[in-house]
């Protein structure tokens, strides 16, 4: 009985990745026709990867980190500085000129990436040893300002030849297809799903439910927790370096606080703890941002020109939305649980009982 | 057997908190397979005697040895020099400092008054992430899944635990919701798989009627023949330790008050005035 359900949901799986495959690879071929939809799926694929690992941090090990623009800025700025084709570089940085130093230094995306995540995980490294011993709030507020300390040493007239001050950078390469840009965010997400079921993810709840308990465990609190930001910073890089690559083209008012927010926000809204819910959350914000547009535009009705609906409403909609959302599921989409077939059957079995459109929600995050 | 060999040895210790001292010039020795209980009235030291033991707190003078090493010691420093108000008659000694995961990996394990499990974690999980501490793997071999055996056998050892503690039919409960005495239970059993030579139970018997009582006596009796332990524990319900300790320690307002077999502490008229006269008016 047992194995029979578990086969019937490994067929579940792979018929969903199937489809998926299948949906990229549909996307792939009408490329010109659908990129607008495309657009939307790879940022929302992008953000799941820096929202999983920030849940990494906040909702595995219980610390409140709001660094991720930080490190985001740094493994995006590797991966532009080092993946502009040489022959560009001269009209990229025709202000103040390049500096020698980088200057016909060029290499494959793939290894930029992972350079990407490991400076900003050495950065992490770094910083970690004195905000580490910080707690909730104050590590909160440690992190932000590190984040902006980030983006200010980016905008630094001193580093415009390394990273062009102001004007930003472009002629990044984007991705070279669909499968690259998606298995990418999948593999990234594959391996901290890794780590967080490994003995170490374990160390990282005993250390969120109660550290004192945890170190009488013989479990060293400040090692894990170092260990749990290093990680978290690496995938936060290879997420900044991920959205360099969508972008094309980034500049350090990219990474204001306000990236990190949209990171907590998604965060929160999938359910603290909850790998899927962090990946349901980033597509349902992306998309939702988009679906909303429809109040930006001007609206007649019967002939009155209703003058709530301007540009920038959109966003006024969505945050009550927002609100809505957190104050009735206050623990999320997900709470702490991960995504089943099972849970997603009782789910739907659930809805004709209840009537109403919570079912809709966890189809759309599917893709 | 020849000698008996010195487990724990306290020397001296002194805890002071701003200007009070809450351990004040406490020596005192526990020896290989005994059940010693630290016992003494409400606020009289004994869990801060415990906290200077596992390292959450340094004791401000005096030693702490483990099997004869120096795992903590203090001197009186900075401000403290000056407000240093304990008995104990200061004499130069190094300061040795570990913090309380180092002190569990040398092989002191304990239980806490008011029990601190990994709440929202299941039965199983507690267990099994005090197993990590002596796993060899790394977290690149962990995430590749490289340290597949390992992972097995601590997992089956965390099995085994379980079903000798009889807790194995509940081992995907999620942990605070399961009933208070086995919690306690639970707690011990994680402190176990720490695989410790001395363990100290700070009040195991809190909370548990007299039939639970009388359950973990026994049981206390039977993992400390079965794990090989030393057992240094506080407690308050005077049945259990007078049937379970080889020697029982008497703290008063901090200070060492008597010491001895049972026999000789339920006789001894300072004991009595200090806690076992009043014992039973103060705790009904």
């Amino acid at each position: 009985m047992k194995k029979h359900t578990i086969s019937k949901n490994i067929l579940c799986s792979l018929i969903a990745l199937i489809a998926i495959i299948a949906l990229l690879a549909f996307l792939q071929t009408n490329k010109s026709e659908y990129s607008y939809q495309i657009s939307i799926l790879e940022r929302a694929a992008i953000y799941a990867v820096v929202a999983v690992s920030m849940n990494l941090l906040t909702g595995f090990t219980g610390l409140f980190s709001l660094g991720q623009a930080g490190f985001m800025a740094i493994g995006a700025y590797t991966v532009a500085i080092l993946t502009i084709p040489v022959e560009n570089r001269a009209s990229v940085y025709y202000v103040s000129g390049i500096s020698p130093v980088i200057e016909n230094l060029e290499c494959p995306f793939w290894l930029a990436l992972i350079l990407a995540g490991l400076l900003a995980a050495a950065v992490a490294a770094l910083i970690g040893i004195p905000v580490l011993r910080l707690k909730s709030d104050y590590l909160a507020i440690a992190t932000l300002g590190f984040s902006e300390i980030i983006r200010a040493v980016i905008a630094a007239p001193q580093l415009d030849r390394i990273t062009n001050g102001s004007y930003g950078l472009k002629n990044i390469p984007g991705f070279p297809n669909l499968y690259v840009a998606f298995g990418l965010c999948a593999l990234c997400i594959l391996l901290m799903v890794l780590l967080i079921n490994s003995s170490y993810g374990r160390v990282f709840k005993a250390l969120r439910e109660d550290e004192i308990a945890a170190q009488a465990m013989g479990l060293n609190l400040f090692r894990y927790k170092e260990l749990a930001f290093v990680a978290s910073s690496f995938f936060t890089g290879i997420g900044g370096g991920l959205l360099a690559m969508f972008m094309r083209s980034i500049d350090s008012k990219t990474f204001q606080i306000s990236l990190t927010y949209d990171i907590l926000l998604i965060v929160v809204l999938g359910g603290i703890g909850s790998v899927t819910g962090s990946v349901v959350g980033s597509f349902l914000v992306t998309a939702g941002r988009e679906w909303l547009r429809f109040f930006d535009e001007p609206l007649t009705v019967a002939g009155i020109n209703i003058p709530l609906f301007r540009s920038g409403f959109r966003m006024v909609i969505f945050s009550i939305l927002l609100m809505v959302v957190v104050l009735f599921y206050s623990r999320g989409i997900m709470g702490s649980n991960e995504f089943s077939w099972d849970g997603l059957g009782r789910l739907i079995r659930g809805i004709p009982a209840k009537l109403s459109g919570k079912g809709r929600k966890q189809k759309g995050g599917n893709p | 057997m020849a000698e008996t060999k010195q487990v724990l040895h306290m020397q001296d210790i002194t805890m002071q908190f701003g200007g009070v001292v809450a351990v004040n010039n406490l020596t005192l020795d526990v020896n290989e397979g005994e059940i010693i209980a630290l016992i003494g009235p409400n606020g009289a030291g004994k869990t801060t005697a415990f906290n200077c033991v596992t390292g959450i707190y340094e004791p401000t003078y005096g030693q702490v040895q483990f099997y004869g090493e120096t795992i903590l010691s203090g001197m009186p420093s900075g401000k403290m020099r000056k407000a240093y108000a304990g008995d104990a008659e200061l004499k130069q000694i190094p300061t040795v400092r570990n913090s309380p995961d180092v002190i569990t990996k040398k092989g002191i394990a304990r239980t806490f008054q008011n029990i601190r499990l990994f709440g929202q974690l299941t039965v199983f999980d507690n267990v099994l992430i005090a197993k990590h501490m002596r796993a060899r793997q790394n977290v690149f071999s962990a995430v590749l899944r490289l340290n597949h055996a390992e992972e097995k056998r601590m997992r089956e050892e965390t099995t085994e635990l379980l079903a000798e503690q009889n807790l194995l039919h509940l081992k995907d409960e999620i942990a605070s919701s399961l009933p208070y005495g086995l919690q306690r239970r639970l707690e011990i059993a994680r402190a176990l798989a720490t695989e410790p030579k001395l363990l100290l139970l700070d009040e195991p018997a809190a909370g548990m009627n007299p039939q639970e009582t009388q359950e973990l006596t026994d049981f206390i009796r039977q993992i400390r023949d079965s794990y090989k332990l030393t057992i240094f524990m506080i407690e308050h319900h005077m049945d259990l330790v007078m049937q379970i300790s080889d020697r029982i320690y008497v703290l008063d307002f901090g200070k060492l008050i008597a010491h001895g077999v049972p026999e000789e502490i339920q006789s001894n008229q300072r004991v009595i005035d200090a806690y076992l006269g009043v014992s039973d008016d103060a705790e009904n």
